[in-house]
Formats: structure tokens, sequence, C-alpha cells
């Protein structure tokens, strides 16, 4: 269970991608996440997919690690396919059997969208999650969004809420498969019966999960005030964020790619997807 | 010497769960004082009040009557600051019994960085004093390490690392070792020694395990909220008869010393290293002989 979920989960390295400041990374992500969405043509979305083989290359992760990554997706993936096949209706008919019709645009627009969403997914897990350690992520977003505290928003409070629970995800995972275990040691079956019998046999698992979380910050709150937590002011940190060449490169490469995307939209020929 | 804690005639009772019942007595009438660099262990059985006690030494709780100074100052007068609670934080702190719920952040290195950074150092200096706590430790390897998949004497030893950042000159361990392993339990009790001998840290050990309390300069014993006994190792663990009564055991060699002794032996009780027990009772018996 523990191996399955890959969000949050860091590893260690000295790639050029480790080495970006992480509000720099939040930026590209953000960058990366809109050229996908301004693609509208094949050449735009090979070069947004060669993009995404770059940073896989420079991130010195194995593949196999981004691929498990979409693993908990492939539902989602798989439905968003189907629906968009005999959705989109086109010109060139393929197949047709009664009121169900296939067209060639269908296809193809199902095929981008899954694109999408891999090239989507994987990037923001290389860059963010995989390269990044949870605690310099949330760092990264609380300077980020510093301005916004200006107007009374709760920014610090927000990113130690991430890094607590980014650091109590194993935490509890590891307690809701012991709780399983002892409920299954007395009898109890999670997997046979319909689909509600099984969201019943999930309550005595939630129920003792929930009063132990409760417990759990309770003591993590005695802890932090023991430890002279006392909100973000007049707080420093260990690791200060520093920029450097590499950050103003990545994010200049990025905003060409960006370009690219815009001109080749613009001027290229080719399949062009309705939405 | 230096007093570090001082209280006198502490005492502490916990709110009625609902309204008509009896609050719940857990401090009554506590006095005692802690000298800097003291190894203390206060014993007790469940419910005895020594982890209440320890909250009040940490300033989590607030004592119903009674004086606490912390450091020299007085904790508990009326017009004791915020200021004056988080100073005294700085100096006194705390390790919990269960390891997973103090550490805050996801990297070791991070989270013994946690409580310097509250103290708002630079962070050069941060960089010093977590690599240097690591190093005391002997968790340097794992500086990069994520918490959760430490064992349970490693995340020990990291929430100690975390302490020791601080500079903090009095920690607490409030059972600390009650959820470990064996082995995990050895590391911790030697990173503990090791604090109060090389860097002369005041260590306050709140335990029922009896082989440990023998470790410490000094033993406090608790029953029903109040003091029972104070004093060296020795001098608490030859009175075994008073022990029992308050629901505690006695080290093994105590035991069986004792007991030889009321078969009319004539044995010191105050020897707790298994060989060294073990020679006194060949001394006794060749003695008998003869």
């Amino acid at each position: 269970m523990k191996n399955s979920i890959a969000f949050g989960q860091y590893c260690e390295g000295s790639s050029f991608l480790h080495k970006l400041d992480p509000r720099w990374k939040l930026v590209l992500a953000v960058l990366y996440i809109v050229t996908i969405f301004l693609c509208k043509n094949v050449f735009s979305f090979v070069l947004v997919g060669v993009t995404a083989v770059g940073l896989v290359l420079l991130s010195e992760i194995k593949p196999v690690l981004i691929l498990r990554s979409l693993k908990p997706l492939i539902m989602i993936i798989c439905i968003t396919a189907v629906i968009n096949i005999f959705w989109l209706k086109g010109e060139t008919l393929l197949w047709q059997f009664g009121p169900v019709s296939i067209y060639l645009e269908g296809i193809f627009n199902a095929l981008l969208i899954v694109v999408r969403v891999v090239l989507l997914v994987a990037v923001t897990t290389l860059v963010l999650t995989y390269t990044t350690t949870p605690i310099a992520l949330t760092d990264g977003l609380e300077q980020l969004l510093a301005p916004l505290a200006r107007i009374k928003l709760p920014v610090h409070e927000f990113s130690m809420m991430m890094t607590i629970a980014l650091r109590f995800i194993p935490t509890l995972l590891e307690e809701t498969e012991k709780i399983m275990n002892a409920q299954r040691a007395r009898g109890a079956d999670f997997s046979t019966g319909s689909l509600a019998k099984r969201a019943k046999a999930l309550v005595p698992i939630l129920i003792p999960l929930f009063i132990s979380a409760f417990r759990r910050a309770e003591e993590l709150a005695i802890a932090m005030e023991c430890r002279c937590y006392t909100g973000g002011e007049g707080r420093t940190r260990m690791n200060v964020l520093h920029s450097s060449y590499r950050d103003v490169v990545a994010v200049l490469v990025m905003v060409a790619i960006l370009a690219g995307v815009l001109v080749i939209n613009r001027f290229a020929p080719g399949y062009s997807i309705s939405m | 010497m230096n007093k570090i804690i001082e209280a006198s005639h502490l005492s502490y009772a916990y709110p009625a769960d609902e309204e008509g019942m009896a609050p719940h007595v857990a401090l009554r009438d506590v006095s005692f004082s802690v000298n800097e660099g003291e190894f203390v262990a206060i014993l007790g059985h469940n419910g005895s009040g020594k982890s209440t006690l320890a909250k009040l030494l940490c300033l989590v709780l607030e004592p119903d009557g009674g004086q606490l100074y912390i450091g020299g100052k007085n904790m508990t007068d009326e017009n004791v600051s915020d200021e004056d609670v988080y100073a005294a934080r700085r100096q006194v702190g705390m390790v919990f019994q269960n390891p997973d719920n103090q550490l805050v952040a996801t990297i070791v290195e991070e989270d013994v960085a946690f409580g310097c950074e509250n103290l708002g150092l630079p962070s050069e200096k941060i960089r010093k004093r977590v690599d240097s706590a690591l190093a005391t430790v002997g968790m340097t390897k794992y500086a990069r390490h994520e918490a959760h998949r430490l064992s349970g004497g490693q995340k020990q030893r990291v929430a100690i690392a975390g302490a020791i950042a601080m500079r903090r000159k009095c920690i607490i361990f409030d059972e600390s070792t009650a959820m470990l392993d064996p082995a995990g339990r050895k590391e911790v009790m030697e990173t503990i020694t090791k604090l109060n001998r090389e860097e002369g840290v005041t260590v306050l050990h709140i335990t029922h395990y009896m082989n440990e309390a023998t470790m410490a300069d000094r033993v406090i014993v608790m029953s029903d909220g109040c003091i029972l006994m104070d004093g060296t190792p020795s001098e608490v663990f030859s009175r075994p008869e008073e022990l029992w009564k308050a629901n505690l055991d006695v080290p093994q060699t105590t035991e069986l010393l004792w007991r030889m002794k009321k078969a009319g032996y004539d044995v010191r009780l105050d020897i707790f290293d298994p060989r060294l027990c073990a020679e006194e009772i060949a001394r006794a018996l060749d003695e008998k002989k003869d």
C-alpha cells in the first residue's frame, strides 16, 4: 500500500532539476501546464512531449518511477479517452452502429487528451515532488504567496499545514494498514460483497483512524509548542532559498517553449482540435 | 550549584469531564529541585502524576497551586508574560513518548532545525547547530533521510537532536523509551547518559524501567501525586518494601539481594550490575560457609 502512492515521495539526487529553486520550479510547473493547454495541434504536442522527455533526462530519475506515478490515474485516463471517442462528432465517419458512431476526429482527440493528462501528471510529479523535498516545496509556496499575507491571508499557516500533512501521510497509511489487519484478524471482510457492503466495512477502519489522528494532532501541537513554535512571525529558515543562473535559464527556456507553441498554433498546418 | 528547576508545593487537578464529577487530582504538594547538570529519574506507576509533573515543568499545563521556578524565574507569578514562558521553554525541552507524534518535518535535518527556526536564528548558525546536534546523537548519516522510515530508537534520537540543537540546559524525557524495543531503548539511554556526562545537559528521565533509573544520579519516586522517595539509586532501592507498596518493581538484582538478606546473608542491596551482584552473592555465600 505504501509503495503504490507516489505522491509526496522525494527521490534524493543532485541533478539540474534537484538544484533548481523551488519557487521557480512552481513557476515552471505552472508555465508548463499553461503550455499544455495552449497546444492545439500535433506539432505543438510533439514540442511539449520533447520538453517532458528533456526534463526526465535532466532529473536523472528512472523513467519507471515516473510511469509509476501515473498508475493511480489509469482508470481516469481510460474513461476520459472512451468518452471522447464516442462523444466527438467529426467529418470522417469510421464506424456506425445505431446511435453509436465513431469518427476519426474523436479518436484523434481522445489520444491527444490522454497525452495531455499523462504529460501534465508526469511533469508536475517530476518537477514538484520527485526532485523537491516537501519542506522546500512548502517554503517555496509560502514565499511565492507571501504578498497575499499582506491582505491577511494565513499564508504561513497554510504552508505549515501542508508540511504537516505531507509528514503524516506515510504515518497514517501505516496506521490504516495496521487497523485493517487488526479488523481482518477479527473476521472483517474488505474485498467481497457489493460496493455498499464494502463501503460499510470501511467504517470500523475510519473511526479508529480518525480518533488516533486527533490524538496525534493534539500531541504534535504540544510538542510544537514545547519547541517554541509561536507561528510564522520571527521565524527563520535553515535552508534559505537562492535563485541562480539555472533558474533563469530554466524559466527562459520554458517561456520560449510556450512562445513556440503559440507560433506553431498560428502558422503550422495540421490537425487542429476543436474543444 | 545553580538550580534549574525549583518546585514548591505544586498541585494540579484535571478538570472533571462532566459536571458534578470531582476533578481528578493528579499532583498534590510536590516540592523538589533539580541542580544544573544533574541526571534525575522519576519513577512511578501509571497515574502517579509523573507525566503531569513533566507537563507542568514544560509549562504546557499551569499548576493550580504552589510555586515553580525555571532558571531562577518564578513562572507561577501572576504577571508572567508570554515572553517569560518562551524564555523558559528555551531552557527546558521535552522529548515525548511517541516518536511519531513529535517530528514535524519529513526530512531528518529539517526536523532538527525546526526549533532553531522558531527561535529566529540566522541560517548559518542553524546549519552548524543542526550538524553538531546530529553528530552528538550519532545520526549524521541519516541527515537527509525521511524521518518516517527510521526505527523508533532513531526517531527518538532525532527528537533529542532537535532539543539539543536549541541549546537547552535541561531536557525532560517523558517515558521516551516506553514505546521502543530493547535495542532502541539501549540506543536512547546511551544517548541520554552521553548528553548528561559529556554535554552537561540536565536530564529528567521519567520511566517505569527500574534498570534505567539505576543509571541516574538521583531517583524521585512518585505515588498518588506525591513524592514518596527522593535520593540516590542506592538509597531508594535499598528500601524495596516501600517501592512494592507503591506498586513499583525494584531492579531484579535488588530483589535477589534483598531475598538473600532476608534469608540471613550479609549482602549489600545497592548493586545493580548483574556481574557485581553475582560477585557479591558469591562473597556472601563463602562468608556463610566459614
